[in-house]
């Protein structure tokens, strides 16, 4: 599937999402698990 | 050069069929990187025992000395974006997110050799100096091209960019840590090859953002997007020239708003383990209180994207006067929830005034653009982002001095941050005034048709 003819593929976009998505979510979860110490 | 000429904005033009959302994952693998600097701290401890390894000796750097590389880093945020703010703009931003890669890449492997043969100055010059420029350059970097992508949502979409900037520091905290930890040996703590690999890793990822980005063709609009006929009182139609910018009592008085929103959140931000642990001693602990920090990052980040994107709904003007409204009201509950002991309503103001504060970095953009159209925005938010640097300054001044000033005269440490808290919130109706004095830029400051290829055209020759 693309977003267009001969342009973005969905592939693309979820690489792309993806290479900046995944150590975000690792590091915001990281980042919660620590902030839970806040609640103990 | 031509081994040069792919990073030029003619070749960043995008083809049909190129998808706007490629364009925030570039603008985050910048953004991601330099968002570093806020981490830049997990470095100071270790950076203290060089020489002593496990503890430190009389030849070893102070926490003083080493407190100087962030804030040179900082002050050359704001000088380099306010500098090549328009070559910026002008070059496209697959120059300038390459010049910045180069810069904080170079600004690492130069501490690296600094680190090594123990030479602060060094240190200083590679990571707060270089490692400065390229915070400017890449801070701005993306912002016109997503505004330009964007023109239904800008807020929203330099919100994502800068929301990055926010949550750089969750992704280079624990990396950094885990690098030193692989790295240490008897004989050196591993701050010299963490930094190394960090400059190659960020390189790598920045040059990503590098290569994917694009610029809209001329003329290119969002499928079934139809812009304003008539521009609305607020939002402007046409462009102003970047230094025509700084002769408009707009600039100055958004500049003051950025500038005051910032400085009564950044002097918390830094003090919140220390002024937490005071204010309830016993209920907080060390460790509570280094969760805290946590969540105000996690809140610094998403107030980012939460207040930009809603600012395309309320508009720029009224989400400001919501930050310095709800600042006011909320800095003046403080004392009073360290009063009545409540760590919940203590907790809760915080990090409210923690996402405004990110909210005001991201919101900012956009409000430019409103004032004086998408051709410049870039530069002008270069020039504005000197706000931030003065900011810098005040906070923690305001916040830490004010705070020793009280504990040396018998205030109890915890009602020592109230006069503080007060000041924070009379800082925000000054605030409120300078955007309530904000109106359309007069058209006299608006380009005429021609003068944007003029203008344009001596500036690629500067």
């Amino acid at each position: 599937m693309t977003t267009a003819k001969q342009g973005t593929t969905s592939f693309q976009l979820l690489l792309a999402w993806g290479f900046v998505g995944i150590p975000l979510v690792l590091g915001v979860l990281q980042t919660l698990i620590n902030a839970m110490k806040l609640f103990q | 050069m031509a081994i040069f000429s792919f990073l030029d904005r003619a070749h960043t033009v995008a083809k049909p069929g190129y998808s706007r959302w490629m364009v925030p994952p570039a603008a985050l693998c910048v953004h991601l990187c330099i968002g570093q600097a806020y981490a830049f701290s997990v470095f100071n401890l270790p950076m203290t025992k060089l020489l002593g390894i496990t503890q430190s000796t009389p030849g070893d750097w102070k926490l003083t000395e080493l407190g100087w590389i962030f804030s040179i880093a900082i002050f050359f945020l704001g000088v380099s974006s306010a500098v090549f703010g328009r070559w910026v703009e002008e070059g496209g931003p697959r120059r300038a997110m390459f010049t910045a890669a180069l810069c904080w890449a170079g600004g690492f492997f130069i501490s690296a050799f600094g680190v090594s043969i123990h030479n602060l100055w060094i240190v200083y010059l590679g990571y707060g100096v270089l490692g400065g420029i390229a915070l400017g350059i890449g801070y701005i970097s993306p912002v016109s091209t997503l505004i330009k992508w964007f023109p239904d949502r800008p807020g929203m979409a330099t919100g994502m960019a800068i929301m990055g900037f926010g949550g750089g520091a969750f992704i280079a905290s624990p990396l950094s840590v885990w690098l030193m930890g692989i790295f240490k040996t008897q004989h050196h703590v591993g701050v010299a090859p963490t930094f190394i690999v960090l400059g190659a890793i960020y390189f790598v990822f920045m040059m990503v953002g590098a290569i994917i980005v694009r610029v809209p063709a001329p003329g290119w609009a969002p499928e079934g997007y139809k812009p304003p006929a008539q521009a609305k009182k607020l939002i402007s139609n046409n462009d102003v020239f970047v230094y025509d910018a700084l002769k408009t009592p707009q600039f100055w008085l958004i500049w003051w708003v950025l500038c005051l929103n910032v400085t009564a959140g950044i002097g918390v931000l830094g003090q919140a383990s220390a002024m937490s642990q005071e204010m309830f001693p016993g209920h907080i602990t060390p460790v509570a209180a280094a969760g805290f920090v946590g969540l105000m990052s996690l809140f610094n980040m998403g107030g980012r994207f939460f207040w930009a994107s809603t600012s395309d709904y309320i508009g720029r003007r009224n989400t400001y006067f919501v930050f310095m409204v709800l600042g006011f009201v909320l800095y003046c509950l403080v004392p009073y929830t360290g009063s009545v002991g409540s760590v919940v309503g203590f907790v809760c103001a915080f990090l409210i005034i923690i996402s405004m504060y990110g909210g005001g970095f991201s919101t900012v953009p956009a409000y430019l653009k409103d004032m004086y159209g998408t051709r410049y925005v870039g530069a002008i938010h270069g020039l504005l982002l000197t706000a931030w640097s003065m900011a810098g300054i005040f906070g923690p001044v305001l916040v830490n001095y004010i705070r020793e000033y009280n504990v040396t005269h018998g205030v109890p440490k915890a009602q020592a941050y109230n006069t503080t808290m007060y000041i924070m919130a009379g800082l925000l109706v000054v605030g409120f005034i300078c955007n309530f004095l904000v109106k359309a830029v007069d058209a006299r400051f608006h380009m005429k048709e021609n003068e944007n290829d003029i203008r344009g055209a001596a500036g690629a020759r500067a």
